[in-house]
Order: C-alpha cells, then sequence, then structure tokens
C-alpha cells in the first residue's frame, strides 16, 4: 500500500476492484464503512456480486480478465471530459516528456516486438534527451509525441461502447463508474484504489496495476490522506518476506540480484545505479552503493573487504534475462533437472496452479524439506489420491514448527508497519521455529564445509552467523539489530543538516542516510535502517498519539521508510509546500521544514530551484510515469484476453493474449481457447473462514464446520441450461483436470454479453484439498489452472481461465 | 468455581469444537485432554502478551493469555487498543486458538518418510538436521556451477529449489535468505508471487 488501513477513512471515494475486501480483508471494512459514514462514495467492480459488493453504493459487474479495457475507458473518460487534475499531471508526472521518433503501436503491438523471442526491446520506447541527458519537455502539452498526446492517441480506441463489447458491462453502468471516481480529480477530494489477487492473477496483472497508477496520477490522488493504490495482499508477513527479497530476481532492499554479466561489484554498480541530469531530482536510488555494500558486510562480517570486493563473488549470479520463478522450477522440476527442495511454510500442491503437474513434479525429487504447523498436501504428496508411495522415490522431512503465538518477532502489514509479536508459551513437543531450524541448519553446514571442504566452500564458510542467544537458539532481537545495521568503526558523520555527528563502533545506525559504501557499516535491508536502534526496538511500540487527526499514530510500531506513514507524501502538497487539501494535510511546508507525517526526503518544496526536490524520488528523474518504458509489456497499458479465453480473439486488436508472457510447453501444459468442449470463464477465490489453500484453517474444527467443503457458483441462467439445481453435485473441468463440488446457483453471478454473444462465468474457492478432510478424491481448484503468467513478475493467472461444468 | 462470562466461552469454546468435529472423523481425546488440564480457579494469574494475526496482512493486534501454571494459552481475542482493529476480529482471527498446541492436529515430532515407503517415522532433531544438511551438501558439490556457457563465473546451484515464506517472521526471513544465497541458490521464490 502506498497509504495504510486506517488511512481508508480519509477517502472520498474508494474503487475496490480485484479484491473482495469484506470476504478476504475482513477488518478493513471498519475503515471503509467510516469513510462512508463520513459522506464517501463506495464502488465495488467484481465478476461476482460479493459480501464487499453489498455493501458498495455502486456496483459493476466485469468479465474475468478485462479490467484494463474497464479502466483505460476511464482513462478515456477523464481525459476527453477534461476531469484531470492539471496542477498534479503538470508538475509531478511524465506528461510533458517527449517520446522518442522510434516509438510506434501497432495493432496491439508496440514498437521493438521480436516474435521469436516473445520480448520487447524497450529502447525504442525511451524518451528524447538533450545534450546533457535531461529529457525533452513541452509544458503546453501540444507536441504530438508529448506523453499527454500519446496517452490520449493510445486510450482513444477504449470508448464506452468498445469497452462494454469487450467486458461486458453496460454503457451506463460504465459511464456511472467513470463520473463517480473522477469527481476526485479535484485538490479537495481524495479517491483510494483497493485491489488484491484480482487484479494480479492475470497474465495481464501488473499492467492493470499500472493502468490504475495513471487514473491515479491523473487524478492527482497519489501521496494525498484518503488515496493512493493501496494492495491488500493475502499474507501476514508477505510485504516483510518481499521486503526480505525471498525471491529470485532481488535480494533484501529491493536490490537487483546480480547477473552473469556483472562478474565485479563495479560491473553491478554501475548497471544498477541510475543516474539522472534532472537537476532538481533526488534519484533516491543513487544510494545503491551504500545500500549493496552494507548488505554485504551483514553476508560475510569482517571477511568482506575492499579488497576482495566485499565477497561480491560468492552472490551467486543469475543469467542475464533469465526467470527463476515458482513456474520455471516447476517446469524443470517436472522435467527431472532439480533434486533436492526447501519448501517453507506453503502448499504448492493446494496453492499453485496445475495441481497434476507440480504433484508430478514433487515425485521427481530425490529429496524434500518442509516445515510447517500442521501437515498438508505437498509433504504428503507421496500417497495422495491416485499415487502408489511404493514407486515415489522422494525422501521427504517434515519438520514441526513453532506458531505465531509460540515465538518473538517482527511481521510487516500491506500499509508497511512492521510489528513486534511476543512470545507467549513454548511451542507443542518438539517443534521449534523457522528461525531455529535455519540457524541450526547453516550451522552444521559449516561444520560439514570445514571438516570435508566442498565446492566453492567461501559463501558457506565466510558467512557471518552470530544470530543465536547464549543457549544456542535463535535470537530474533540480534537478527532485528543486523538486519538495521550497525557502525563497524568509530566514524564522524554529518547530519542533514551539515552538522558532526559521532557514533562508535557497535552503535546501531539511527536510519538509512548514514549507510556508507566503504564498508565502515553493516545493513541488512535498508528499508529496515531505524526499525531497531540504540533508542530500542521500534517495532514494539504501543503509543497512540495522532497530531494530524489523520490516523497516522507515528508511535505505534514502525513503518518503512523510516517511520513514513504515506509514500510520496510531498506530491500532497503544491509546488510551494503547500497542502491541496489543508483539510486533510498529510504533510506542509512550514517555512523552513516539513511538518506532519516524515516526509519523502528533507528537501524544501520543488519551487525553491535551488535546493528544492521532485516529489517522486524513486524515479531516476524524480516524476511519475504516465509512459512507462521500465514495464516488459509495454508503456502503455493495453487489453489482451487471458491466455485461455473464451472467443479465441480479442475485439480490440489482432494480438489475442499478451504477447510478452512465456509459454510452458510440457505435454501437462495444455491450453483451451474458444474451445467448445470448455465454454465457461472461471474464476478462483478466497473465503472468510479459509486461508489460501486452506493448508491451516481446514485443521481448525470451527473454521471447517463453517466452511466444509467444495463448491462453485453458477448463475440460474446457466444452471438452468445445464438442468442443474442448488446443491447438486457437478463436475467442473478444464483440459488439465478436473474436480467435483457442490453446485450453488445464485444469482451473485451472473452471464455476460461479449461481442454480441453470451458468455458464462463460474467461480470457486481454491481452499480444499484431500489430506483434511481425508478424501480419496482431490477437491484442489488448481487441478484446472493454467500453468502460465504475467508478463512482468509472473503470477500465475488463476482468473480467467476456461472449463466446462456437468450434473455428475 | 466463580467462572466469568469470558472463561465461560473459553471453556465451551475448548469442549464445543471437540462435539462438532466428532462427525469428521477428528480424533478428539487430545482436545478433552487438553481442557482438563487448565485450572478454571487459577486462571486469574494469567500471563498477557500482545501479537498480530498470523493471516491476511491487515496486521491486526491480539491479546494471548497463558495459563502462568500450565504454561497454556488459554484465550486469544482482538487487542482493543490496536489502531487498525480496535479490538475487532474476524473469523480467522478468532480462531487464531485453535493454531496452538490446543490443536491436537499440530505437528510436533519430527517426521520422515524414506524412499518408496508408505508411511512417516519419527526421527530426532539432531538426525534431521545431519541428515538434511548431508543431502543439501551433497546436491549442492554434485551440481554446482562455477562458470555458465560464456566462461563468467556465475557460483551458483541449479539442482536445489527453495519455496517460501511469507509466513515467518522478518528476521527468519533475513537468516533464510542469507542462507540460500551462500548455497548459491537462484530457483527462490514464495508466496508473493502465488
Amino acid at each position: 500500500m502506498t497509504n495504510h488501513w486506517v488511512d481508508l477513512a480519509n477517502s472520498d471515494c474508494l474503487l475496490i476492484m480485484g479484491s473482495n475486501a469484506a470476504e478476504n480483508h475482513p477488518i478493513s471494512m471498519k475503515w471503509v464503512m467510516k469513510a462512508k459514514e463520513n459522506g464517501a462514495k463506495v464502488i465495488s467492480v467484481d465478476p461476482r456480486y460479493t459480501r464487499t459488493s453489498a455493501i458498495s453504493d455502486y456496483y459493476a459487474a466485469l468479465r474475468s480478465g478485462t479490467d484494463i479495457a474497464f479502466l483505460g475507458g476511464m482513462i478515456n473518460f477523464i481525459l476527453e471530459k477534461d476531469k484531470y487534475f492539471k496542477e498534479y499531471v503538470e508538475n509531478y508526472t511524465n506528461a510533458s516528456y517527449i517520446v522518442g521518433d522510434n516509438y510506434d503501436f501497432n495493432d496491439g503491438l508496440f514498437s521493438g516486438y521480436n516474435k521469436e523471442t516473445r520480448k520487447y526491446d524497450a529502447s525504442t520506447w525511451s524518451f528524447k534527451r538533450d545534450d546533457k541527458g535531461v529529457p525533452e519537455k513541452d509544458p503546453t502539452f501540444q507536441n504530438p509525441r508529448c506523453v499527454l498526446q500519446l496517452l490520449k492517441n493510445h486510450y482513444s480506441r477504449y470508448t464506452p461502447e468498445k469497452v462494454s463489447e469487450i467486458t461486458g458491462t453496460p454503457v451506463e453502468e460504465l459511464l456511472k463508474v467513470y463520473e463517480m471516481y473522477s469527481s476526485t480529480g479535484t485538490r479537495d477530494k481524495a479517491g483510494s484504489v483497493l485491489y488484491a489477487l484480482g487484479w494480479t492473477h492475470h497474465t495481464i496483472g501488473s499492467q492493470i496495476i499500472r493502468t490504475s497508477a495513471i487514473i491515479q496520477l491523473l487524478l492527482g490522488n497519489i501521496g494525498i490522506a484518503g488515496g493512493g493504490i493501496n494492495a491488500l495482499r493475502g499474507q501476514p508477513n508477505v510485504q516483510g518476506s518481499t521486503d526480505g527479497c525471498l525471491l529470485f530476481h532481488i535480494i533484501p532492499g529491493y536490490l537487483k540480484v546480480p547477473r552473469s554479466s556483472q562478474q565485479t561489484l563495479e560491473a553491478y554498480l554501475k548497471e544498477y545505479t541510475p543516474k539522472t541530469a534532472e537537476p532538481q531530482s533526488a534519484n533516491w536510488w543513487q544510494n545503491t552503493p551504500k545500500y549493496t555494500v552494507s548488505l554485504l558486510k551483514t553476508f560475510f562480517g569482517d571477511k568482506a573487504t575492499k579488497e576482495n570486493d566485499f565477497g561480491y563473488a560468492w552472490l551467486p549470479k543469475a543469467d542475464d534475462g533469465k526467470t527463476y520463478t515458482w513456474l520455471d522450477m516447476c517446469d524443470v522440476m517436472y522435467s527431472g533437472k532439480i533434486n533436492g527442495m526447501f519448501i517453507w511454510s506453503q502448499n504448492p500442491a493446494g496453492s499453485h496452479p496445475n495441481t497434476n503437474k507440480v504433484v508430478k513434479a514433487l515425485t521427481n525429487l530425490e529429496w524434500l524439506v518442509h516445515a510447517n504447523i500442521f501437515n498438508n498436501e505437498t509433504a504428503s504428496f507421496w500417497h495422495g489420491p491416485g499415487l502408489d508411495p511404493k514407486k515415489i522415490k522422494t525422501e521427504v522431512f517434515l519438520l514441526p514448527a513453532a506458531c505465531s503465538v509460540e515465538k518473538e518477532g517482527s511481521l510487516s502489514n500491506s500499509g508497511r508497519l512492521a510489528q513486534w509479536r511476543f512470545k507467549a508459551t513454548e511451542p507443542p513437543g518438539k517443534a521449534i521455529s523457522d528461525g531455529d531450524m535455519v540457524y541450526r541448519l547453516v550451522r552444521k553446514l559449516k561444520e560439514l564445509y570445514k571438516k570435508e571442504g566442498g565446492k566453492c566452500p567461501e559463501p558457506i564458510l565466510n558467512l557471518h552467523w552470530d544470530y543465536a542467544d547464549a543457549k544456542g537458539k535463535f535470537d530474533s532481537h540480534k537478527t532485528a539489530k543486523e538486519t538495521n545495521g550497525y557502525f563497524l568503526k568509530d566514524t564522524t558523520l554529518k547530519d542533514p543538516t551539515g552538522k558532526d555527528v559521532n557514533f562508535k563502533k557497535g552503535d546501531l545506525v539511527p536510519t538509512f542516510g548514514f549507510l556508507q559504501a566503504d564498508g565502515s557499516t553493516s545493513c541488512g535491508n535498508w528499508l529496515y535502517c531505524a526499525s531497531y536502534t540504540n533508542s530500542g526496538n521500534m517495532m514494539a511500540r504501543r503509543g497512540k498519539e495522532d497530531p494530524t487527526g489523520l490516523g497516522l499514530y507515528p508511535g505505534w510500531a514502525w513503518c518503512w521508510p523510516v517511520n513514513r506513514r504515506v509514500l510520496y507524501n510531498r506530491a500532497s502538497c503544491d509546488p510551494s509546500g503547500q497542502p491541496w487539501n489543508p483539510q486533510r494535510a498529510v504533510v506542509k511546508w512550514d517555512g523552513s521544514k516539513w511538518v506532519g507525517d516524515v516526509p519523502d526526503g528533507p528537501w524544501p518544496p520543488m519551487s525553491d530551484k535551488e535546493k528544492g526536490k521532485l516529489p517522486f524520488i524513486m524515479k531516476p528523474d524524480g516524476l511519475a510515469f504516465l509512459f512507462g518504458p521500465g514495464m516488459v509489456d509495454g508503456p502503455f497499458p493495453e487489453h489482451y484476453e487471458p491466455y485461455e479465453n473464451p472467443m479465441g480473439k480479442n475485439p480490440m486488436s489482432g494480438q489475442v493474449s499478451n504477447p510478452a508472457i512465456k509459454i510452458f510447453k510440457s505435454d501437462m501444459d495444455k491450453v483451451a481457447s474458444g474451445d467448445p468442449n470448455f465454454p465457461f470463464v472461471c474464476s478462483t477465490n478466497g473465503l472468510a473462514e479459509h486461508w489460501c489453500s486452506g493448508s491451516f484453517t481446514r485443521w481448525q474444527p470451527w473454521l471447517l464446520e463453517a466452511q466444509p467443503e467444495l463448491f462453485v457458483e453458477i448463475s440460474p441462467q446457466l444452471a438452468g441450461e445445464l438442468g442443474i439445481k442448488n446443491g447438486d453435485r457437478v463436475q467442473v473441468a478444464s483440459i488439465r483436470g478436473e474436480v467435483e463440488c457442490v453446485a450453488m446457483v445464485t444469482p451473485r453471478i451472473r452471464p455476460f454479453k461479449i461481442a454480441g454473444k453470451t458468455i458464462h462465468q463460474v467461480a470457486m474457492p481454491y481452499c480444499f484439498g484431500w489430506l483434511i478432510p481425508k478424501s480419496e478424491k482431490n477437491y484442489s481448484t488448481n487441478l484446472l489452472t493454467p500453468g502460465v503468467g504475467d508478463a512482468n513478475t509472473m503470477c500465475p493467472e488463476y482468473k480467467g481461465f476456461m472449463v466446462n461444468v456437468k450434473k455428475v | 468455581m466463580d467462572v466469568s462470562r469470558r472463561e465461560f466461552l473459553i471453556i465451551s469454546g475448548v469442549f464445543g469444537a471437540g462435539v462438532g468435529l466428532s462427525s469428521m472423523g477428528l480424533d478428539l481425546g487430545p482436545v478433552k485432554a487438553y481442557a482438563d488440564q487448565l485450572k478454571i480457579d487459577k486462571m486469574k494469574t494469567a500471563k498477557v502478551t500482545t501479537s498480530i494475526c498470523p493471516y491476511c496482512s491487515v496486521g491486526c493486534g491480539l491479546i494471548v493469555s497463558t495459563d502462568t501454571k500450565s504454561g497454556k494459552i488459554i484465550n486469544i481475542e482482538g487487542d482493543p487498543e490496536h489502531p487498525t482493529n480496535e479490538g475487532s476480529l474476524c473469523a480467522k482471527g478468532a480462531s487464531v486458538y485453535q493454531t496452538t498446541a490446543a490443536n491436537p492436529n499440530r505437528l510436533t515430532k519430527v517426521m520422515y518418510r524414506a524412499p518408496y515407503s508408505d508411511k512417516w517415522q519419527e526421527k530426532s532433531w539432531d538426525w534431521a538436521v545431519t541428515e538434511i544438511a548431508k543431502r543439501v551438501k551433497a546436491t549442492r558439490d554434485a551440481g554446482f556451477v562455477e562458470k555458465n556457457d560464456k566462461g563468467q563465473v556465475v557460483n551458483r546451484v541449479e539442482t536445489i529449489a527453495h519455496l517460501g515464506s511469507s509466513n515467518i517472521d522478518n528476521e527468519e526471513v533475513a537468516v533464510l535468505n542469507l542462507m540460500v544465497r551462500a548455497l548459491g541458490l537462484v530457483y527462490i521464490d514464495h508466496q508473493a508471487r502465488v
């Protein structure tokens, strides 16, 4: 979230799309309802009429996977009706930049496309720059190659009629939503976008979110109270584990993973440290060397020296341009080339797409280590339905883990708030915390490599491993301090006002502004620097003061970065630092300093041409990107059909589905588009009583009793056509698998008119399996879903795939 | 015995859960045994700690009460001081109690499944840590790639994969990350991408 949960109450209009917050984030509704009490309007856009729709002021249905069309129509509406917030767009976005002559767009394809590699050459999307490298601009927006004109041109194709033909949403409903939401494009109104897996679970997921970002920028809704783009997310610490970068493409603090072509630290830093010629840009990522070297010092301690590149060579290098996501690893495992695997508290045999392929891939492993608090379908895959254990070689180590209240540590919520949990009791039996397991395993590996030697032992032997207490148990306080970072020698540095500050060796670094690139500081994650300082554990704070009256609660726990509660908050003010809306001032320049929330940097507002800085400090040139050349599938979002789709064609262009997605070609990756055998669109969804694949919640009587088994939601119209009654047992099948369940015939879901044809959609939760409740049949909905992912993130397309439904 | 309303709810919850689920084939003996060990008259000595809900990432505050005599958790409820949930909890949050030792379905032993076996065997931690480390080392040493096809030094291992987790603490994420990178793994992913 750019903003935070309580801030939802500050909004005038909440667009909840790609999320059923009332079902999946129930407590968020406390703040949505508070906004409503204050007069805000709530819009729910969803293929199903959900619990969220039920409390909304306005509901519109759309076919799964057509969100870019829906939102592209809104961009067109905003520009055509002149609803955008001009001062914001002029000053804070790249609307005035001139795009280079090589950029082009034709029939669904952007310039630079290579059909063989399915990749774009994004250099054709670059901006025109002058001799010094400063982007050329036209503040009058008259130049036909300026971003605003290209934006207008691109989305002029998204007329209400065309959008309706794609989404199935009637034109008058589209216009109603556009009118309601674009009313926030003024200085005194705030509009908030709330999304979750309903947007990420598409082959165009990242670009759906970008479309919403364009809308929020046009309406001046980023940086303000009650605004923002708010990813509700769906796991207790998915924010923290993403910040901590347990992901192939990034290392802690969103630093990029080293690639094979970067053979030295210098080459790595050269490629990943952005430069700018824009005089007023803060270009925050220019600090990349400080964060990287401090991280290497956390990795290798004293063994990381200037002479050995701080141990950079010991980090693994991923091949340039190659992805190593779950979808990739599952495919490689399926082909038998992965021998061992760790899975920590995750249940891919229930929660990952194309379950039949997942399970087959698991049988190819020699060993699997799995840690969890309950058994699940992944740890027990070898005796699942249809499998003969006597034919499966995989050794499985199932490790009993402590649950959340049996250990101490922090977790970060969607609002980037890191909160400390205390230990209430010891874990039962022989269960221990995941941290203890990792600590013990690394200690053993170090022992083995020391004794026996082995391939490239240096990173293991030299890994700084001081994470235990006096009794040899994993120490979360010690680890949190390492994450925050230390001064490694006595140092004198200047604070932002230019005054000298002295630090002693062993002091905790008070904030990332003091991190150094010379090896004199360590820091496990620069974003968490300031979370645990000499003043104590900031994440455990319980202060309830609310000086702005906006619910920021700066003394409650701790928020990254540097306890800033609203990101890009200087954009909530005009260029002279005065709030667009003084009634809801997140920050304000008082002539000598910012007051309110922790500002996005200490510099004066941008109207101070000498010292002032532009507000979007994470972009090299300081402005937000309406035109985004950093995406792999185009600088403007474009509607493409889901990989599996009902018509086999795209009403918008000759390009049916996203041209930049990776296609897996194993015999188990079948697809059925425009196939009469699989005529119905299906999407998966969550339930309030279960969590993800249900691997925790199905073991809990209170919850299982409330939602005991798998069902499919079917419209009365489709049920009538198929002769299915409410409560009948039915089979739902895709080309990849089938599953049996109960039919729930409900007007919550209804047919769509798409390009003159009736298209039916059905919906299923995905929280069931076979281990508990114990069954001979597998009730995993993911037996149906396709193993294909978004072009940018490779998040799988769990929504908008094709199925058939029949009575059993 | 003076039982308050809250205590009554705890007791009926512990027993009620058992009765409701007997029809689903779960073994209810341990639930009753757990309840029997709680000394209701000693509950006023409960220790209170705060926690955060382990589910959806709203990050609601919890208050956990632990019986100081038996060391057992006797209640978990919403934290009224918490600025986000102000004491409220959803169905899952209100059931966090059932993720604790009060739930007989919890894993409490190290379990091992041998190749081609049709059953789990109980093992010790020392055995498991040693055997896992041996396998990691053998697989890593056999599959270690020092240079790629272009001759670039890559020091990586493509034969071991890693998944998870967004369901562990930040500090656990931190050490896990150090481990997987030190081993040279590149197939690294977790729930953020599903």
